[in-house]
């Protein structure tokens, strides 16, 4: 084993990243930050791979599991006797794989944005918030401890604000972006909140002796309970909450849709690979925690994915824009990825799904973020987000064409693509566990082919569309991108995960499932056929489904209303309800009664005023008398 | 001469040399040279208290000093300071200075307008180093009255109603303050000897019960006028929103502090067993500042009454995190003053730079100044970003110490109400983002704007010091903690008393 | 011849002389009435004085002399106010006590 402790410099290096690009803003030019950002995310990734190849593969020989180790760790701050903040790097096989995962797409975006973002306003902002994003990013897969990764969650949060609202004149970039933070902040009081009541029980945020399954937490729980159920149960539930808001699961999910009015390789690297699945990684992290003190919530987890993915896509096939296409396909593959984990087992073989899972947030990871790189490119191309003013792009756009291609075969789960081996594990956990689930997601599966190919079809092929300038293939500095990320779809099978990652970092042994398998890659192959069918040359049943359907068509198309319904609440509820009547009740109660105090106090002096008129003719006229009154008495008094 | 009494005779001898100056540009380089060496001083300070404590000095108090001034009543003049007053000190040495470049065109009457903005903070320095409660009263009271003035002449809007509105409440909770000031004086005797005002004698004799009950409401209702206590906060939004910036940044960034300090010192620190047996009602009363004031600020439209429930807030948290009195709790509270102090002395000022350029304060009006005022612009953002406790700023250093703090508690009211104030930082999201939505992004709202220009060398200066102090708390907070807690120690041995008996 | 007349009598008089002198201090609205009651009401302490003196410690002088002080303060007095009347009356053009309010509000 090396000396792991230059990790500390992956995170800080984005993060210098950060203040040199955001400080010379403006000044410096733009292309040059460009250069100095990718360069520098250059060697972040290098560090990564560095790392990953010495964790995994340069082991001391006889070492069985995988350790934890904490290379870096400084106190930060302290909060009481007992709790402080730490701030430090920890390794373990899944924050050693989620660097990989994030510095590889995160650089891919990078070289992107060079051509993507060319000529843009604001291109040194662009690449000085992909720093920041980076660097909380890596922050919070390193994270030693929950709270280190709770101020990283916060930091992801506030870059993914920024970025979505990156184009700050058009108001729906905006009002998205408020959206996305205000939800997830939100969900993220209940995060803050499950950290108080864990670290209240615990004594601590270290995730290592947490989740130790022989420490104290864990085999021994904890005597408090609050309605029936353990603070342990509430902590993780809480902190479950955090994680379905940031991963967009049902029904925290609206914001994601609407993230997609950001840059599109913001939407590609945030919004699609690394921060939506932070809610994933929380929970495979504490995910000990979660098997054996609260095996009720994991179920919530796993109904949760379950649901979710089932929902988004439905939702995705009706959708028109591509962006919000993918948008809910990624909610929906997220969804695979909650469930895995929500099914899984923990060591000993069980922990198929924990590894499933881990599987697919890394190839889901590589597809997902070519296939936004890819709507980029068609995106620049055409000047359009709306699939029906698309078609025939084939011709004009062959390399990314190729990669799009292999990036929906590989989210159909066909073989020998690398989404194939991914789903399928997850499938397998699924059936070992919980058919009901097994049943939705492989349903799930044949939707997902059935819209990825509606949207390949419609895009790709069919009518074609008279466009105003001819729609001509990107350079190089985005093609390649591409070119690498479909490269990563293909073969990522052949990282062997099983041994890698696994619950509890010993070696898992899988075997192939045909009664799984078959029938899985069956289902996605009748959707990508009856994609065929209905999209690849203009056909007149998907509009008759539309008119047979047309409530659910409706719903669906609406997203099932729930911006609406979140529309309600606040502007309804919060804003009408709640916050007009206290500025109100401000104005008209607290303080018409200060006022009405210093009222009552004027008009008593008001009413006495008189007296004091300031003439002093008055003055006299009552002296006088009084001085008469008084002798004429005095006199009476003195005499009688 | 001591080095703490040069916080009170330096600016005097700075509003002694304004006196004599011919014009603006004089008064206030006059101005911004005293206040410098003012912060200068500050900074001394710090670091003169970090190398006295670790050279070993245990004592309560550093660089302590008495005078005798009124030998039958027996007031002191008796000065000193702890880690909380030191990091009080610094607050207020760098808002005031700040504050000095944010009214750097104040072209009215601008001898005398320095002149009353450095005699308020001469009595705000004055009351942090005061360990007298008569002095300290007296330095409160010097810092409240140019308040008045201020507002009044140079002010906006309806500003003689809110002068007078913020002035009478302010002298009607120092009426109570006073009160509840000689009922401590009078009980100080309680262990024999003989009456005393100092704040340090005091905390060694345990003041009857009977008596604690009776002043302790008086005193926490005294300070905490000051620092925005529901239902007395109403003065806050009217007076802030007439001040001219330089008053609001102080008056919310320092003068608000007071309140909190006030609250903390006396009320806590002397009355310890009726502050435990009360503080469920108090604790109330701060727990609806904290959330009431968030959701009072979604409805404003006027970016200073924002910003003036805002403070009402995040005051209110101050007090809250007092009244919960366990060490985490209280070392939150201090760090929350002073993150409050500096964000929204921020706040006031870039709305001052705001509306000077664009004299409007209504968010409907103004509306894509991203475009023209970068740097103003992202400063705001960032000020908005510390106002929500956004981690690396700040205000999530104090949010989270204080939330910890208060998590301690196992019963059920505390932890409900821990949860409740908690649940305000998303509220505060909502009215930061929606106010930067609709000031900064969007489009060009006014066509006049494209002429204004961004920010000044002045302007930059001023915001840039606090955006400094603002990071450098949020990213590096352990000194300052540390700092704080080991001051800690005799107020926790006080409690610790009480739950003992 | 004097002594044939009591001092009540000139009692009867400057008590007169007093009220009547109170009564336009107090009911006159022109500020030169208001200075000329003064002066009856100062005159009437004079009348007194003397008279007192006379009948009371002829022998002595001393209330002849205050009356002659009284007289002396008086035109002092009469100087001053008919200045400031002067002033008054030309930055209001009149001197009516009530309408001279500048300084009430």
């Amino acid at each position: 084993m090396i000396d792991f402790s230059f990790t500390i410099l992956i995170p800080l290096l984005p993060l210098l990243l950060f203040f040199v690009l955001g400080l010379t803003s403006g000044k410096m030019k733009p292309v040059l930050s460009g250069y100095i950002g990718t360069l520098g995310m250059f060697a972040t990734a290098a560090m990564s791979y560095f790392v990953a190849f010495q964790y995994f593969f340069n082991r001391p020989a006889g070492a069985e599991a995988f350790e934890k180790i904490v290379p870096f760790n400084t106190v930060w701050l302290n909060l009481t006797d007992k709790l402080h903040i730490d701030l430090g790097v920890l390794l373990d096989p899944i924050s050693v794989m989620m660097l990989v995962v994030i510095t590889t797409v995160s650089l891919m975006v990078h070289l992107y944005s060079m051509g993507y973002m060319k000529g843009e306003t604001g291109y040194s902002r662009f690449y000085a918030f992909l720093s920041l994003f980076s660097f909380s990013m890596l922050g919070l897969v390193l994270a030693p401890n929950i709270f280190q990764m709770y101020i990283c969650w916060e930091l992801v949060g506030v870059s993914s604000y920024l970025l979505i609202s990156f184009y700050y004149e058009k108001p729906a970039a905006v009002s998205a972006g408020k959206k996305a933070f205000i939800v997830t902040r939100f969900a993220d009081l209940g995060f803050l909140i499950g950290i108080l009541i864990l670290s209240y029980i615990s004594g601590t945020f270290d995730f290592v002796s947490m989740t130790d399954p022989q420490g104290a937490l864990i085999t021994q729980g904890t005597p408090l309970t609050f309605m029936g159920l353990s603070a342990l149960t509430w902590a993780l539930a809480l902190i479950f909450v955090g994680g379905a808001g940031k991963s967009a699961m049902f029904p925290l999910h609206i914001w994601l849709p609407d993230a997609m009015e950001g840059p599109t390789p913001v939407s590609a690297l945030i919004h699609a690979a690394t921060m939506v699945v932070a809610g994933v990684y929380l929970v495979a992290r504490l995910f000990p925690l979660y098997y054996f003190g609260a095996p009720d919530v994991l179920t919530i987890v796993a109904y949760t994915g379950g649901f979710t993915s089932l929902f988004a896509a439905i939702i995705a096939c009706v959708q028109t824009d591509i962006k919000r296409v993918l948008a809910f396909s990624t909610m929906s593959q997220i969804g695979y990825m909650m469930l895995a984990l929500g099914v899984s087992g923990y060591g000993e073989n069980h922990g198929l799904g924990f590894t499933a899972s881990m599987f697919h947030l890394f190839t889901h990871a590589m597809f997902k973020a070519l296939l936004f790189l890819g709507a980029g490119a068609i995106i620049h191309a055409v000047h359009t987000n709306n699939m029906n003013e698309m078609g025939g792009l084939r011709k004009y756009l062959p390399i990314t064409h190729i990669t799009f291609l292999i990036a929906c075969l590989t989210i159909s789960g066909i073989p020998p693509f690398s989404g194939f081996f991914s789903k399928d594990e997850i499938l397998a956990a699924a059936f070992e566990n919980n058919k009901i689930l097994f049943f939705v997601e492989w349903a799930v599966a044949g939707i997902t082919a059935f819209y990825m190919f509606r949207l390949y079809f419609n895009v790709f092929w069919g009518k074609n569309t008279n466009y105003k300038h001819t729609p001509h293939e990107s350079p190089l500095t985005m093609t390649l991108p591409l070119m690498i990320l479909a490269f990563a779809s293909m073969v990522s099978e052949l990282i062997p995960f099983s041994k890698l990652v696994t619950s509890d970092g010993l070696v898992l042994h899988i075997q192939t499932e045909w009664i799984i398998v078959i029938p899985s890659v069956l289902v996605g192959a009748t959707g990508i056929v009856l994609a065929w069918l209905f999209y690849k040359k203009e056909s007149a049943i998907p509009d008759k489904l539309v008119t047979t359907f047309a409530t659910t068509y409706k719903w669906s198309f609406n997203k099932f209303y729930m911006d609406e319904l979140y529309l309600f609440i606040t502007k309804k509820i919060i804003f009408k309800r709640i916050s007009q009547p206290i500025a109100w009740f401000d104005r008209n109660v607290v303080d018409a009664s200060m006022n009405g105090i210093a009222w009552v106090t004027n008009k008593m002096s008001d009413s006495i005023k008189g007296l004091q008129s300031g003439q002093l003719q008055k003055y006299g006229y009552v002296f006088i008398s009084g001085v008469i009154i008084l002798a004429f008495t005095f006199v009476y008094v003195w005499f009688k | 001469m001591d080095f703490l009494t040069l916080f009170v005779v330096v600016p005097v001898l700075t509003i002694i040399a304004i006196v004599f100056t011919k014009n603006m540009k004089q008064t206030r380089l006059v101005a911004a040279v005293g206040m410098g060496i003012q912060l200068l001083l500050a900074v001394a300070l710090v670091f003169m208290y970090l190398a006295e404590r670790k050279a070993g000095n245990t004592s309560e108090m550093l660089f302590s000093h008495s005078y005798v001034w009124f030998e039958s009543l027996n007031i002191k003049y008796n000065i000193g300071v702890d880690g909380i007053s030191v990091a009080m000190i610094l607050l207020t040495g760098i808002v005031v200075f700040t504050g000095v470049f944010a009214s750097w065109t104040v072209e009215y009457l601008s001898r005398e307008f320095f002149i009353s903005l450095i005699f308020l903070s001469t009595g705000v320095f004055g009351f942090f180093i005061s360990l007298d409660l008569f002095t300290m009263f007296l330095f409160y009271e010097v810092a409240v009255i140019p308040m008045y003035l201020l507002i009044g002449i140079w002010g906006t809007g309806p500003k003689e109603y809110s002068a007078m509105k913020l002035t009478l409440m302010l002298m009607g909770a120092s009426a109570l303050l006073l009160v509840g000031i000689l009922g401590i004086y009078f009980n100080s005797n309680a262990g024999g000897g003989e009456l005393t005002f100092s704040i340090l004698e005091i905390s060694k004799v345990h003041i009857p019960m009977a008596a604690q009950r009776m002043f302790f409401p008086m005193t926490f209702i005294g300070f905490g006028v000051l620092g925005a206590l529901f239902p007395f906060h109403t003065w806050s939004p009217d007076g802030h929103a007439s001040a001219p910036t330089a008053v609001s940044m102080l008056h919310a960034g320092v003068l608000m502090k007071l309140g909190g300090y006030g609250a903390f010192r006396v009320a806590i620190f002397l009355l310890p067993d009726a502050a435990k047996e009360m503080s469920w009602f108090f604790l109330i009363l701060t727990g609806t500042s904290v959330v009431y004031g968030a959701f009072g600020a979604i409805f404003q439209k006027d970016l200073k009454y924002i910003n003036a429930y805002s403070s009402v807030s995040h005051c209110g948290l101050v007090l809250f995190a007092i009244l919960m009195m366990n060490r985490a709790a209280l070392n939150g509270a201090v760090l929350q003053m002073l993150s409050h102090g500096l964000m929204t002395a921020l706040f006031f000022a870039l709305i001052g730079m705001i509306y000077g350029r664009t004299h409007t304060r209504m968010i409907n009006k103004l509306g894509g100044l991203m475009k023209v005022m970068p740097i103003l612009a992202v400063s705001y953002v960032i000020a908005g970003l510390a106002n929500l406790g956004l981690p690396g700023l700040s205000g999530f250093v104090a949010e989270m110490t204080i939330f910890f703090g208060s998590f301690q508690y196992t019963d059920v009211f505390h932890r409900v109400l821990t949860i409740s104030v908690a649940a305000s930082i998303v509220i505060t999201a909502v009215y930061i983002l929606r106010v930067v939505g609709k000031i900064l992004y969007g489009p060009i709202v006014n066509k006049e704007f494209l002429k204004l220009d961004d920010a000044h060398w002045y302007e930059r200066l001023s915001t840039g010091l606090l955006i400094v102090g603002i990071a450098g708390i949020g990213i590096a907070p352990l000194w300052l903690s540390d700092m704080i807690n080991e001051s800690l120690s005799p107020i926790m041995h006080q409690l610790l008393n009480v739950i003992v008996k | 011849m004097l002594s044939q007349i009591p001092l009540s009598y000139f009692l009867i008089v400057s008590t007169l002389m007093f009220f009547i002198g109170v009564y336009g201090f107090l009911t006159r609205k022109n500020l030169i009435t208001i200075l000329m009651s003064v002066e009856l009401i100062l005159n009437s302490v004079n009348i007194n004085f003397v008279a007192f003196n006379r009948y009371l410690y002829p022998e002595q002088l001393q209330g002849h002399f205050f009356a002659l002080f009284v007289i002396a303060v008086a035109a002092a007095e009469a100087a001053v106010a008919i200045a400031i009347i002067i002033s008054v009356y030309r930055k209001f053009m009149n001197i009516d006590v009530e309408r001279v309010d500048t300084m009430k509000h």
